[in-house]
């Protein structure tokens, strides 16, 4: 096997057992550190697919900055250990219905609405990426093979400037108003009196 | 074995060793220094001139027991000085340090006095500075101590206000020099105007080498910026907890990112290894020289200025280096579009 195939299925294994480890563990902290080695070897495949800018903006942006946020606020909330065992085990619900016990249905009932909900969600995303997967598989046209040709241009940076401010302008734009609106939503709702 | 590999191999050993050293060295010569700076004679006892004090200092933290506090987080406790310390040498491994040399003729073909030559270096140092606060984090965390936590949380939201202004200073260069790549903004620096001048950055660039000093100094936490150990307040920041190796981890990961952000200051401003008088496979003196002069001054600062209030340093990393960052940038961008470069 070649090293480039060895190293595929090194960090294809790393992100794939991180991200479930991610959503199994019970420690927040564990939990976003977690998240961090999966953008890592994400990070890696990137470096595979010889997109090494595509990397490093990705270990950045992703693992750099955002996730430190993520840690902040779970420190400053020093979240407590989930307890939640399965669907719908009233100490789960206890915990998680806390806020809404005043009125209302039960606690239990309170919490076991949005498992329900979650799991049924997790469903249709299971079911979508499986058809889409299978779609990718069906469609090995040359049009996929032809962009990943071209892909290699992506290594140069003044290659990926010129697509995001000229063939997606309208869509980098309406993302960095996006990012204003919530910055500005983040700041009224922490000052709302100044 | 291919002697190009075997070569490689022994010029990461060499880096890393020399790393090692370079912080054994700061050690002392931060505190020769220090003592310079306040009248005392400093270390003078071990070894001449007090020379072997950073081996002793070492020898001392090895014999140290190893501490854990009741309560701590044992896994998150364990690791984080080694994210500090990988993260502090993981960042070196990009940043040239000399031209291509064939070592005096010693090898058939010349080498790059680099671990490795990657194209987008800058962004690299950058990404792996930015991954370094987890270990400042984790640390404070994971040792459920009060001065800890305050000192990590402290350490993390300087690090990501100023690493803003950080990455605005090296965009900049990056808009001048036109490349991501290390070796040749070295490259483009070659030179002298009208004879007398170099062709460095730090002269086109003078608002961006300030700010990026000033940022890379609130980067590496050291004073005047070093609140995450400010030990009027939290008698030793987010490291409070820890003792012998581990403590010594975060140690060389100070030294060792000091000496990072130096070198990268040197390749980016300083023209790296050109320099008059040297034939260029003897650039790497002139690289050291450089840096040493940069290292210099962190130890300067430190012994000059007394530390900032904690909203103070704030203020000016929000309402000052980032808007003059922000203006640098957009100038020297139009003047790179107008003005060519």
């Amino acid at each position: 096997m070649a090293g480039d195939t060895v190293l595929f299925y090194a960090f294809a294994a790393i992100m794939v057992l991180a991200s479930l480890l991610v959503v199994g563990q019970r420690s927040p902290i564990y939990s976003v550190l977690l998240l961090i080695v999966s953008f890592a070897a994400l990070a890696g495949l990137y470096v595979l697919l010889d997109a090494p800018f595509l990397a490093v903006v990705q270990i950045i942006i992703y693992a750099g900055a955002i996730m430190v946020l993520f840690l902040f606020v779970v420190m400053l909330l020093n979240a407590p250990y989930e307890t939640a065992t399965g669907l719908g085990v009233p100490s789960a619900a206890a915990a998680l219905g806390a806020p809404l016990k005043t009125g209302g249905p039960t606690a239990a009932g309170v919490a076991r609405g949005p498992r329900w909900a979650g799991a049924a969600l997790a469903l249709v995303l299971l079911v979508e990426l499986a058809w889409s997967l299978w779609r990718a598989g069906a469609q090995e046209t040359e049009a996929v093979t032809g962009q990943l040709v071209s892909g290699t241009d992506l290594t140069s940076v003044r290659q990926i400037g010129y697509v995001l401010f000229a063939d997606y302008g309208f869509a980098f734009e309406v993302t960095s108003v996006l990012i204003l609106v919530a910055m500005v939503g983040a700041v009224v709702l922490a000052k709302r009196e100044i | 074995m291919n002697p190009v590999v075997l070569v490689q191999l022994v010029l990461i050993l060499v880096v890393f060793t020399a790393l090692l050293m370079s912080a054994a060295v700061m050690v002392y010569a931060e505190r020769k220094l220090a003592a310079a700076f306040q009248q005392r004679y400093g270390p003078y006892l071990v070894g001449p001139k007090g020379l072997m004090q950073p081996f002793a200092d070492v020898l001392k933290l090895l014999f140290k027991e190893e501490l854990r506090p009741k309560g701590a987080d044992a896994l998150l406790f364990a690791i984080a000085p080694m994210i500090a310390a990988t993260a502090a040498f993981a960042a070196f491994a990009v940043v040239p340090f000399g031209g291509d040399t064939t070592l005096f003729g010693l090898l058939p073909e010349p080498i790059k006095l680099q671990v490795a030559d990657v194209n987008v270096a800058i962004l690299v140092v950058f990404a792996i500075a930015s991954m370094s606060v987890y270990g400042i984090v984790l640390a404070g965390w994971s040792s459920n101590s009060k001065y800890s936590l305050l000192g990590a949380l402290r350490s993390a939201s300087q690090m990501i206000s100023y690493e803003l202004s950080y990455g605005l200073a090296l965009a900049s260069v990056l808009v001048v020099a036109g490349d991501l790549s290390i070796t040749r903004i070295v490259d483009g620096q070659a030179g002298t105007w009208l004879g007398v001048l170099p062709r460095w950055f730090i002269f086109v660039q003078p608002v961006g080498f300030l700010v990026y000093m000033i940022a890379g100094i609130a980067e590496t936490n050291r004073a005047p910026f070093d609140f995450p150990e400010a030990e009027q307040e939290l008698v030793a920041g987010y490291h409070t907890e820890y003792s012998s190796m581990s403590f010594a981890m975060f140690f060389l990961a100070e030294y060792i990112n000091m000496v990072t952000v130096s070198a990268v200051a040197t390749d980016l401003f300083l023209g790296g290894w050109q320099g008059p008088w040297l034939p260029a496979s003897l650039g790497w003196i002139w690289f050291l020289a450089k840096m040493s002069a940069l290292l210099f001054f962190y130890i300067w600062a430190r012994w000059t200025l007394p530390r900032y209030r904690y909203d103070q340093l704030m203020q000016f990393g929000w309402k000052i280096l980032l808007p003059i960052a922000v203006l640098n940038l957009i100038a020297t961008a139009a003047g790179v579009i107008y003005l060519g470069r």
